[in-house]
């Protein structure tokens, strides 16, 4: 069967070769233009004036447009509509969209923007945590704030206690393919290629800015060149912008960012500050704690509620805790609009109860895997009851029609739930039973295979005898929610189409960035038909194949689809079946596909054959498949319910190796155990997990966001932003899958890789605080991210 | 300006702004898409092309300054049925995620073999008189030009290992 095997990506040739084509690969119509907006050069303020006729007269200009040539109102915005594609003459950002031009070629186009004369008048702007709070600068009404037990209390009772403050960086998607979409218009509406991860949401937003119905507008996606959460809604106005000309004058459209554009446009992962307050008992565990996040948002809503959201809902990460509060400040700046990013805030969540565990471990010298370990969940084979599901009726949608429904940030606009913490003893923070853990297993393999008690005594020697360099090793778990928060995305849709030839054509709502997506439901497509995978076409996204999709994202693409692939091709498989047992005389139950082959009463079809009698004998051999996650339901105002269909786990040990001088510092070793379910792809999720422990780690240590005092963003290239090159992976890197069945009935019990595997960056961060510890008798309270700079003050405060 | 050279073996004649990187060129000019824009800055990699059989990054270096010379991007080191070792060893060990940084690490990886085959030293060579050694170390240095977002690096060492073996 061709599930479970460890087959190479879908179009390994093609990219061998360089023949698989990303959007500004496709060869452009006759005649096309290429756009480039006009970007403002303060942070805050309005626009005074806008002298465009230089631009106009600049050599190739076709058409320059600001906001009033519009002829309805364009918005870009995934939940509030608070990002019109071009200025109103209010500037909220450095690198805001004031005008757009088109030209016929990209050059001319970026050269004459450049030309533009404007003239504004500046207002201080809110770049800080401090300034945004003292402006009241935020998103909703005020503070979410999610409790379980007394937190106050139970912190005030402890015998032990402490408080302390961690800042985490941002993170650059840098996506290897910048941002590209191209427009061509039709007879009766536009074709959009597009690198995005959300085709539904650019449909939407097209036929939004330019008054068509969805059914007008088509997009496409065959691939991206690496998405990571930043094209789930930051592809919208290349998208819109291109639909607009190319309706105004009849020709395609075409537009990338050039690299330093698309770092100054779009958004990137959300920085937090974390202040914690944590009452604890002499053997490290945890009685009650008080988390405070605060968030800097960027200058629109975009998706930062539910981000901001599901940092809350792992602010416990593997933990269970009796008496916890959180409160969570998100922060309205002028800023690049921050968006989703692997992880989805989860990570910001994880890393500020693990800085807790590490605190708390330091204070009682006790060896942080300890405390980690008594402060588990208890294990699913310790709960006598087996895991359940609910099936209560999800809340109900809201009517209006004006709702980006198939967008994140369309939470935002939902109605609350009733729904009712669950009592127990292993809840969550927000009421959900865990009835799945699985990390103590997990964990007690991963420190025999990385053999950590051993390394860990022999980097303390080390470090006794070695005043420069110092070593540092840490364990670190994760466990991540699997699911949308937003109920009603936890929904896919299929389309197969079996020719009479025998070849099979797959289509889904996913869509492919590198993560092998096309490849497993492909290869789930063809164990449904018992044929070999090559018969299966892959075929590109298509938003008029498989309508209203959710955006590939929260790690949901193959559980979706997969699903939704697998009921498309069933009811095809079961429609050959009763012909053919018809046929032979016996039940439908009794033909079996296997081999590439059709198994009826004692004979055996090729699997041509069986295609070809049933095409003969007119049976339909087309069908969708759509899939809903069930046991969903969560009230994200008082933060109870029950958001997740399960947890995937993960546990990594890092050691490093800090210079005590420069503060320098590399990853030596790299041990890493992950639950990937019954995995669909061995090769591919070890590739994600690879690939996200090494994103996740560069979050935390080489990559720095900078913005002047002026809101200018300085770290807009590669030139200064730093992403892991090839010799900042661990040197010694070992990853392994657990591989056990998911008890949550998902697709051939596989679970979910994308993005927990990003959270085990962690224990890198935390092996460079231990490195710095190994100075000196105080905690070094390591900020992220752990750049030299940093590993060189913790250092010093760790001597005192 | 007019500029004459060599592109995948056949001569080609281009009368183009001097301005022109070799990458635009190849890309706009040509139609040949496979070697990518990551950056536009010489920073990322993924226009890594060969030029009279050394590596350059496609978007660094004019089109004019090339005069006669024989330029090799993705293309024309296999196609689909007739690969390279290195794009042979990249689909074996599947040295990639995306993709998009693909095209430039084959390039890149095909001439820093033959770099060491002649001797020359990197910045982590400890012996600068001694041959090279192909060591883990000395691949991750000397492909250290090429990023790769989804950090699909073990698998990209692993086929470049495996390339190495091969052709050595």
């Amino acid at each position: 069967m061709s599930v479970g095997k460890p087959l190479p990506h879908d179009s390994a040739v093609l990219h061998v070769t360089g023949q698989a084509r990303y959007v500004d690969d496709i060869p452009a119509p006759a005649h096309a233009l290429h756009l480039a907006f006009g970007l403002s050069r303060i942070a805050r303020g309005r626009v005074v004036s806008m002298k465009l006729d230089k631009v106009r007269a600049a050599p190739g200009v076709a058409m320059v447009l600001t906001a009033d040539d519009l002829d309805r109102p364009a918005d870009c915005s995934p939940s509030a509509h608070d990002e019109p594609l071009l200025s109103d003459g209010t500037v909220h950002y450095m690198g805001q969209q004031l005008f757009l031009v088109a030209a016929d070629s990209h050059l001319a186009a970026r050269k004459a923007a450049r030309l533009a004369e404007v003239e504004y008048e500046e207002e201080e702007p809110i770049l800080t945590v401090e300034q945004a709070l003292a402006a009241n600068s935020r998103f909703e009404d005020g503070p979410r704030v999610w409790s379980k037990g007394d937190a106050e209390t139970a912190i005030s009772n402890a015998p032990r206690r402490l408080k302390g403050r961690l800042e985490m960086g941002g993170q650059e998607h840098f996506y290897l393919e910048g941002m590209a979409a191209m427009a061509q218009p039709q007879e009766d509406g536009v074709t959009i290629h597009s690198s995005t991860q959300h085709p539904t949401e650019i449909q939407h937003k097209v036929a939004d800015a330019l008054g068509l119905p969805m059914s007008a507008v088509k997009v496409e996606c065959r691939r991206m060149g690496g998405g990571f959460g930043g094209k789930e809604s930051q592809g919208n106005a290349l998208a819109v912008a291109c639909a607009i000309v190319a309706g105004k004058t009849g020709r395609a459209c075409r537009m990338r960012y050039d690299r330093d554009d698309d770092m100054t446009i779009t958004g990137k992962r959300h920085d937090f500050r974390v202040d914690y307050e944590v009452g604890y008992d002499e053997d490290g565990r945890v009685l009650g704690v008080d988390f405070t996040h605060y968030t800097r948002c960027g200058w629109s809503l975009d998706l930062s509620l539910p981000v901001a959201d599901r940092a809350m809902l792992h602010a416990d990460n593997a933990y269970l805790l009796d008496a916890v509060r959180i409160t969570s400040h998100r922060l309205k700046t002028n800023h690049q609009s921050a968006t989703a990013f692997r992880g989805f805030g989860g990570p910001q969540g994880v890393l500020g109860i693990e800085r807790v565990m590490d605190e708390v471990a330091h204070e009682l010298g006790l060896d942080p895997l300890e405390v980690r370990r008594r402060n588990f969940y208890r294990a699913a084979s310790e709960l006598n009851e087996a895991p359940q599901h609910h099936d209560d009726p999800a809340p109900a949608l809201p009517k209006d029609g004006d709702t980006d429904l198939a967008s994140r940030g369309a939470q935002a606009q939902l109605p609350s739930g009733g729904a009712a913490p669950e009592t127990g003893a292993n809840t969550t923070p927000y009421g959900m039973e865990v009835t799945d853990f699985i990390l103590h297993e997990m964990t007690e393999r991963l420190l025999e295979t990385s053999d950590y008690k051993a390394r860990r005594a022999a980097i303390a020697e080390w470090n006794a005898e070695n005043p420069v360099l110092k070593r540092g090793i840490a364990f670190s778990p994760v466990k991540f929610g699997i699911s949308f928060t937003l109920t009603h995305l936890n929904q896919a849709g299929a389309l197969v189409h079996v020719y009479q030839d025998g070849s099979i054509h797959l289509n889904h709502g996913g869509t492919e960035m590198g993560q092998g997506l096309f490849r497993k439901v492909a290869q789930v497509a063809a164990a449904r038909f018992g044929v070999s995978p090559e018969r299966v076409r892959i075929t590109a996204t298509d938003t008029h194949k498989v309508p209203n999709t959710s955006a590939t994202a929260a790690s949901s693409g193959s559980d979706l689809n997969g699903m939704a692939a697998q009921a498309a091709c069933d009811t095809i498989r079961d429609r050959i079946s009763e012909f053919l047992a018809g046929l032979h005389q016996c039940k439908p139950s009794e033909v079996r596909f296997a081999d590439d082959q059709v198994h009826v009463g004692g004979e055996s079809l090729s699997f041509e054959q069986a295609v070809k009698l049933a095409y003969e004998a007119r049976v339909s051999l087309s069908a969708t498949g759509f899939y809903k996650t069930p046991d969903l339901k969560w009230d994200r105002i008082k933060g109870q319910g029950r958001p997740f269909f399960y947890f995937a786990h993960g546990c990594a040990v890092t050691e490093v190796a800090i210079d005590t001088l420069t503060g320098e510092n590399r990853i030596l070793r790299t041990d890493i155990l992950h639950d990937a379910g019954h995995s669909l792809n061995p090769a591919l999720d070890k590739g994600q997990i690879e690939g996200g422990y090494v994103q996740g780690a560069g979050w935390l240590t080489t990559e720095e966001l900078v913005w002047d005092d002026k809101g200018a963003l300085r770290t807009h290239a590669p030139s200064t932003y730093k992403i892991p090159a090839c010799s900042d992976r661990p040197d010694v890197f070992h990853v392994n899958l657990w591989d056990a069945p998911n008890p949550a009935q998902t697709i051939y019990r596989s679970k979910a890789v994308g993005e927990p595997p990003f959270m085990l960056g962690i224990s890198a961060f935390l092996a460079l605080s231990h490195a710095a510890a190994a100075c000196g008798p105080h905690y070094p309270a390591l900020d992220a991210p752990a750049t030299a700079e940093r590993v060189l003050a913790a250092a010093k405060r760790a001597r005192g | 300006m007019q500029t004459s050279l060599t592109i995948n073996g056949e001569t080609r004649q281009l009368d183009l702004d001097p301005r022109t990187s070799l990458l635009d060129a190849l890309r706009h000019h040509l139609g040949l898409t496979g070697s990518k824009k990551g950056c536009d800055h010489g920073q990322c990699g993924a226009c890594t092309v060969l030029i009279n059989g050394r590596r350059v990054n496609a978007c660094l270096s004019l089109l004019c300054m090339h005069e006669g010379d024989e330029v090799v991007p993705i293309e024309g080191l296999g196609q689909p049925g007739a690969l390279s070792p290195m794009q042979q060893a990249f689909v074996e060990k599947d040295g990639y995620q995306c993709g998009y940084c693909t095209p430039g690490q084959i390039c890149s990886a095909t001439a820093m073999l033959e770099e060491i085959a002649q001797g020359w030293p990197s910045h982590v060579t400890a012996d600068l008189e001694a041959r090279p050694e192909l060591t883990t170390e000395e691949i991750s240095e000397r492909m250290s030009g090429n990023l790769c977002r989804c950090s699909a690096y073990p698998n990209i060492v692993d086929a470049i290992r495996k390339a190495a073996g091969e052709t050595a």
